[in-house]
């Protein structure tokens, strides 16, 4: 069993406050990502994990055992790094070995569990090379493999297909998958990359500076964001954002539109995902400003009253820009943000 | 190299230049390797040969010349006490200097700046105007005319450049690396030793050789700080006057061919110095 609780953890460098009491629990083989964009520190919280780095405040615990005093080599984790670090002067048999050797497995083992993680990697051809002999792809194979020959906790990923090319990158993150759900570890897994994100978590912590925003499930995270910057920053295109007045008990006025909402009396955001808009005969006036024929679909980006307003379309659809168009948002995936908390209102 | 596939017409501007290029390439090496030719002859030839004109160019392969150095008063001594000197340099400059070129590549501390500054630093001050105080405090604390008391004053001629070369090399060497080690089940100690030494050990030996060399070449504090204990520079400036020409060949020789040698042997090494990566 392997639960990591992470409780009021505070990272301070000088006085800038990297992060702000993070409190998470992640359960038993799960498969966390921790999502955000660069500076917002997914970093940090993994190296704190990792003890790479020492929180200034708050307590790790992994399999109800506090670990943040102790070192790296103590704490049951295995940790794959962005740009590898596979060992330059071992070959890769010596590279997957390292942490088994450290540990005085006997040799026989040592072999065993090698040949095995290596071919779970489909390296098992590359055992006799060195890391320079190896291209960027198998070097990150050979760095999983290491991880994974440890049999581990947990294991943490810092970005470790960010340095790949894009086609390698998805292969490898299908591959990820199928070989971490095989191997009962709990993963932590860091990332800036929303579909990597997605295609990969059981959970996702979207982080922002220096805050968990919402810990849910992909889905959840994209359906039913819990705060504005959530919505804004998962989804390609993002939601799309109107303001709205409230008119009478749960009739809200948007860009001279009446929509149903929630009953508030104050002014709130209305929010809509792109692909959720529908062509219809009445609802949002928008003027078509740039069209992006995009194979499967068909970008529009438009003005609704001033605001930016994008909407997804059939790729049949023929669309000018300076077209006037009219878009039905679908009821059920409509959203509302308040401005001053930021946070959703249901 | 392309040059050469090209069907180049007389008047070729390439040509020219291409002359240019070999003529100052040749004028450069002549430059260094003519003297070291004449040194080379003159060493290899009878002491009759040496002082006889005209001049041989060719060597007699006569070893006369490194006999008589060999047999000369006091040389061997100082050739015992040159080589003695350097290996104390070496050993004492790579002991504090490769871990303050380890910490300046991995600690972020206050004043590092101004500490990487102070290093070089101690090249601003010209030996001669510390000798003096010097040899009164070595006579004082009674290490004047010792082989260790002259290896200190080298060590710290060494030590700025034993700090550079490492503090470069173990930049070199990604953090990644040892934090992996770490993850793996290292101490910081045995990720040093495990990962770091063996990734780091030709450089080290390289510089621990370019503290020998300078150890080795060094003259001025020789001479100042020994009487008895004379290391061969010092020895060979001491009898300049003296001593016959086919002496000073074959102590030129034996004093420049081993720092030619190793110089060439740990030359990649040394440009680390100046943060030309050495991948």
């Amino acid at each position: 069993m392997a639960e990591i609780q992470i409780k009021n953890i505070a990272k301070r460098f000088g006085t800038y406050q990297a992060l702000h009491n993070i409190d998470l629990t992640i359960s038993d083989q799960e498969f966390m990502v921790l999502l955000g964009a660069s500076g917002c520190g997914k970093s940090t919280l993994l190296r704190i994990i990792a003890g790479l780095e020492t929180p200034s405040e708050g307590e790790v615990w992994i399999g109800g055992r506090r670990i943040d005093h102790l070192p790296p080599k103590d704490r049951g984790i295995a940790m794959v790094f962005q740009n590898y670090a596979v060992f330059p002067h071992l070959t890769v048999f010596e590279n997957i070995g390292f942490g088994l050797r450290m540990q005085k497995m006997p040799n026989d083992e040592v072999t065993r569990r090698v040949e095995r993680t290596a071919e779970l990697m489909h390296i098992e051809q590359l055992t006799g090379r060195y890391s320079g002999e190896l291209s960027g792809g198998q070097r990150q194979r050979v760095a999983v493999a290491r991880a994974l020959a440890m049999e581990p906790d947990v294991i943490l990923m810092d970005e470790p297909l960010s340095n790949l090319d894009a086609l390698l990158r998805l292969e490898m993150r299908a591959e990820l998958k199928g070989v971490l759900a095989e191997s009962n570890t709990t993963a932590i897994y860091v990332t800036h990359d929303q579909v990597e994100a997605m295609s990969l978590a059981d959970r996702i912590s979207v982080m922002h500076e220096g805050r968990i925003v919402q810990a849910a499930t992909p889905v959840e995270v994209y359906r039913n964001p819990a705060e504005r910057f959530v919505a804004s920053f998962i989804g390609n295109p993002p939601m799309n954002f109107l303001p709205a007045t409230p008119v009478k008990g749960g009739q809200w006025s948007v860009a001279g539109q009446m929509m149903d909402g929630p009953s508030a009396n104050k002014a709130l955001e209305f929010a809509i995902r792109p692909e959720d808009l529908k062509i219809a005969d009445s609802g949002l006036t928008a003027v078509a400003k740039v069209v992006e024929p995009l194979g499967a679909h068909l970008l529009v980006t438009c003005a609704v009253e001033g605001h930016q307003f994008r909407a997804v379309l059939d790729s049949d659809l023929v669309v000018k820009p300076g077209e006037t168009l009219t878009f039905a948002p679908l009821a059920d995936r409509v959203r509302w943000f308040d401005p001053d908390t930021q946070k959703a209102v249901a | 190299m392309s040059e050469a596939t090209v069907d180049a017409g007389p008047d070729d501007p390439r040509k020219a230049g291409k002359f240019v290029y070999i003529a100052a390439v040749v004028l450069l090496c002549a430059w260094v390797l003519v003297p070291l030719y004449f040194l080379l002859i003159n060493t290899l030839s009878s002491p009759e040969a040496v002082n006889a004109f005209p001049k041989r160019f060719v060597p007699e392969f006569d070893l006369g010349s490194l006999t008589f150095f060999a047999g000369f008063e006091g040389m061997l001594v100082a050739l015992k006490n040159s080589i003695l000197v350097a290996a104390i340099t070496m050993v004492m400059s790579i002991t504090i200097g490769a871990p303050a070129g380890y910490a300046l590549s991995r600690f972020d501390f206050k004043g590092k700046g101004l500490f990487r500054l102070l290093i070089l630093l101690t090249r601003a001050f010209p030996l001669p105007l510390l000798a003096l105080p010097l040899a009164v405090m070595f006579i004082r604390t009674g290490l004047d005319d010792t082989v260790f008391g002259l290896a200190l004053v080298h060590t710290t001629l060494a030590i700025p450049f034993a700090v550079l070369i490492t503090f470069s090399l173990f930049s070199g060497i990604p953090i990644e690396l040892e934090e992996a080690a770490w993850t793996l089940g290292c101490t910081r100690l045995t990720a040093f030793t495990k990962v770091v030494f063996p990734l780091i050990l030709p450089g080290i030996t390289a510089s621990a050789i370019f503290a020998f060399v300078i150890s080795w070449n060094e003259v001025f504090a020789a001479a100042v700080l020994t009487i008895e204990n004379r290391t061969l520079t010092a020895f060979l400036l001491q009898n300049l006057d003296t001593s016959p020409l086919h002496l000073k060949f074959a102590g030129g020789f034996i004093l420049v061919v081993p720092a030619l040698i190793f110089i060439f042997a740990v030359r990649k090494y040394l440009f680390a110095m100046w943060g030309i990566a050495n991948r």
